[in-house]
């Protein structure tokens, strides 16, 4: 493996690179200065000389569950985190913009339905909506007709209308419900950008434009980049979710489900807590019978929009500044739309 | 937490973990954290993370040694114009075009100035607990902390004749609830699953019910009574032959129904290929 070769070029070469060209001949690297690749490889030797203590230390149930949760979490998502990874490259390298100006609607304001109902065709979680919706901005695609297709895919795709349909087979108006209100905030959500939203507030990474690089070259180097970036975010997600998940005592449940309104807000926040994979999360509401059927199309509605590691990754994707505005009101408006969803259907 | 992660370290971290992929899709170790059809997906993500990985080795490679050249050239036309300078006027301006030339590839190279966030360094930790420490399936912490899973079964299938009868934990739960039992009476059924003792001591034989992943997976419990081994170690996997009986109790953290067994024998097992109940998913 290429762990040591040619760090110190690679490092030097960076710090160069604001000055004009042509740059001066590789500096030698400062003395004493860790590169990534001399601490990564410190690291894992380290853990493995301490493998037994850190398993010793790890014995405990309560971290024995954790670290299960924890590892459960990364090795679920992570085959959909590249899956839209690789979709998400695909288009930002051999889609040409003018696709996307000839498919959407030029009206912002219808591109934004248009684009929710497109998220059907994303067969997946939310771990792959991210980057594609990413990758959808960066293809000049007006970004509230992405964010409506970033809320939208995760919730409203066949696998996870079907297993919403397993899950509820006493109730298959549940199916409907999901749908309609998912649509709803999807959409309300994009108009909210179109009317309120600034374009100073997303920050999306600079990504290589990849010019005078082959395709090839361009592809991987957005694979690899969106890997790194939205994987490291699905960890933080996913070390927050093991963390409730091991800690938390699921008898707070019982005293909240016995008030309606109590119901509906606990079991949304226990959404974005838990932050459940989206092909998965019905089956979890559906065992959660002591809430009524409302509170649990909150849990189905919020669950795929906003959670932890969504918002983390969000944060990754189009910047802090951005998530922090926009994940509040996608969970304020998930559950107006699923109580009003529930009032309506349920 | 470090310095940035650069391009050679990203791709030892993404072989890794592809690698990592790999090895718990193509032994057993998957089925501790994900349900069985989840394999293809991950070892298709495993190649897909290990290609990554050679290709970003592969054209970090080629960079530096087309850099190496630029840079080479550059010091080369440094030195030239001095030789020029020596040589005589007539070949001075040979020197002016090399300049665009060399200079037009620089702004292709700054697009790569942005380093990876800190944050990626974070993808070691489940590469480390999965290689490392490999953690085991969800046991008897999880079941006395979260309340039993029951659901109603969608029907009854008629049960082979084979004496004793193998059951699942959670067809027997159901069967023993809300059918009250009709397709048990009269007669000897086994179960396997691991034990988990309520704060009040209570034994139960419990099965973790998983629909994608470890952390949606949900307890399903049976309660034993009759001739329990005396000495009952949490989280020790047995085959119970017994027969059913009436009793239920209720789950003290959701109050749902838990059926009782009336045990017969007890014999230790070994942990099952898969741990999780997966029934729900079909």
């Amino acid at each position: 493996m290429a762990i040591t070769r040619a760090a110190p070029h690679e490092e030097g070469a960076r710090r160069d690179r604001p000055q004009a060209a042509p740059a001066p001949p590789a500096r030698p690297d400062e003395p004493g200065r860790l590169t990534s690749p001399l601490v990564l490889t410190m690291l894992l030797l380290l853990m493995v000389l301490l493998q037994s203590p850190i398993r010793r230390a790890l014995s405990a149930p309560v971290m024995q569950s954790w670290t299960t949760v924890f590892v459960a979490v990364v090795v679920q998502a992570l085959p959909f985190l590249v899956l839209g990874v690789l979709l998400s490259a695909a288009i930002a390298v051999y889609v040409p913009p003018s696709f996307f100006a000839r498919a959407l609607p030029s009206r912002p304001g219808l591109a934004v339905p248009v684009a929710g109902v497109a998220g059907a065709l994303l067969p997946g979680c939310e771990c792959a909506s991210v980057p594609v919706a990413g990758a959808l901005v960066r293809r000049g695609v007006t970004p509230a007709a992405a964010l409506a297709f970033l809320l939208s895919a995760p919730a409203i795709n066949p696998i996870v209308l079907t297993a919403t349909a397993v899950a509820f087979p006493r109730n298959p108006e549940m199916v409907l419900a999901r749908f309609v209100a998912s649509l709803l905030v999807a959409c309300a959500m994009g108009w909210l950008w179109q009317r309120l939203g600034r374009t100073d507030w997303l920050r999306l990474p600079a990504h290589a434009p990849h010019e005078g690089e082959t395709k090839g070259a361009a592809f991987w180097d957005s694979v690899r980049h969106d890997v790194m970036h939205a994987g490291g975010f699905l960890v933080l997600g996913a070390m927050a979710a093991a963390t409730l998940k091991a800690v938390a005592p699921e008898s707070w449940l019982r005293t909240a489900a016995e008030n309606p309104a109590v119901a509906v807000l606990t079991l949304a926040v226990l959404a974005v807590v838990l932050s459940i994979c989206s092909e998965a999360d019905a089956f979890v509401a559906a065992s959660l019978t002591q809430f009524s059927l409302t509170a649990r199309l909150a849990f189905l509605v919020v669950g795929p929009m906003i959670d932890l590691k969504l918002f983390a990754m969000q944060a990754g994707t189009f910047g802090r500044g951005f998530a922090l505005r926009f994940a509040p009101a996608t969970f304020a408006l998930a559950i107006v739309s699923a109580v009003l969803t529930g009032w309506v259907l349920l | 937490m470090g310095p940035a992660v650069n391009r050679q370290s990203q791709a030892a971290v993404l072989f890794l973990l592809g690698a990592a992929l790999l090895h718990a899709g193509t032994t057993d170790l998957y089925l501790r954290y994900v349900k069985a059809g989840l394999r293809p997906l991950l070892l298709a993500s495993g190649v897909i993370l290990i290609v990554t990985a050679l290709a970003t080795a592969w054209y970090e490679h080629r960079r530096t040694k087309t850099k190496r050249e630029q840079e080479q050239q550059e010091r080369e036309q440094q030195e030239r114009p001095q030789q020029k300078q020596e040589q005589g006027q007539q070949t001075a301006d040979a020197g002016a075009p090399a300049a665009p030339e060399h200079a037009a590839p620089e702004p292709a190279h700054a697009a790569h100035a942005h380093p990876e966030p800190r944050v990626s360094w974070l993808l070691i930790l489940p590469l480390l607990a999965l290689i490392l420490v490999a953690p085991p399936a969800l046991g008897s912490y999880s079941a006395t902390r979260t309340g039993t899973a029951l659901q109603e079964p969608l029907a009854y299938p008629a049960l082979p004749a084979t004496d004793p009868l193998p059951l699942s934990v959670v067809d027997y739960a159901g069967r023993a609830v809300y059918d009250h039992g009709r397709t048990l009476t009269g007669r000897e059924v086994r179960l396997t699953g691991f034990v988990a003792l309520d704060h009040d001591g209570t034994p139960y034989l419990v099965r973790m019910a998983l629909n994608c992943c470890a952390a949606d997976a949900q307890p399903v419990k049976v309660g034993l009574t009759g001739h329990i081994p005396p000495v009952l170690q949490p989280d020790t996997w047995l085959t119970i032959t017994g027969a059913y009986t009436p009793r239920t109790t209720h789950d003290p953290v959701n109050n749902g129904p838990i059926p009782f067994i009336e045990v017969t024998a007890a014999t230790p097992a070994p942990t099952p290929r898969d741990p999780y109940d997966e029934s729900w998913n079909n």
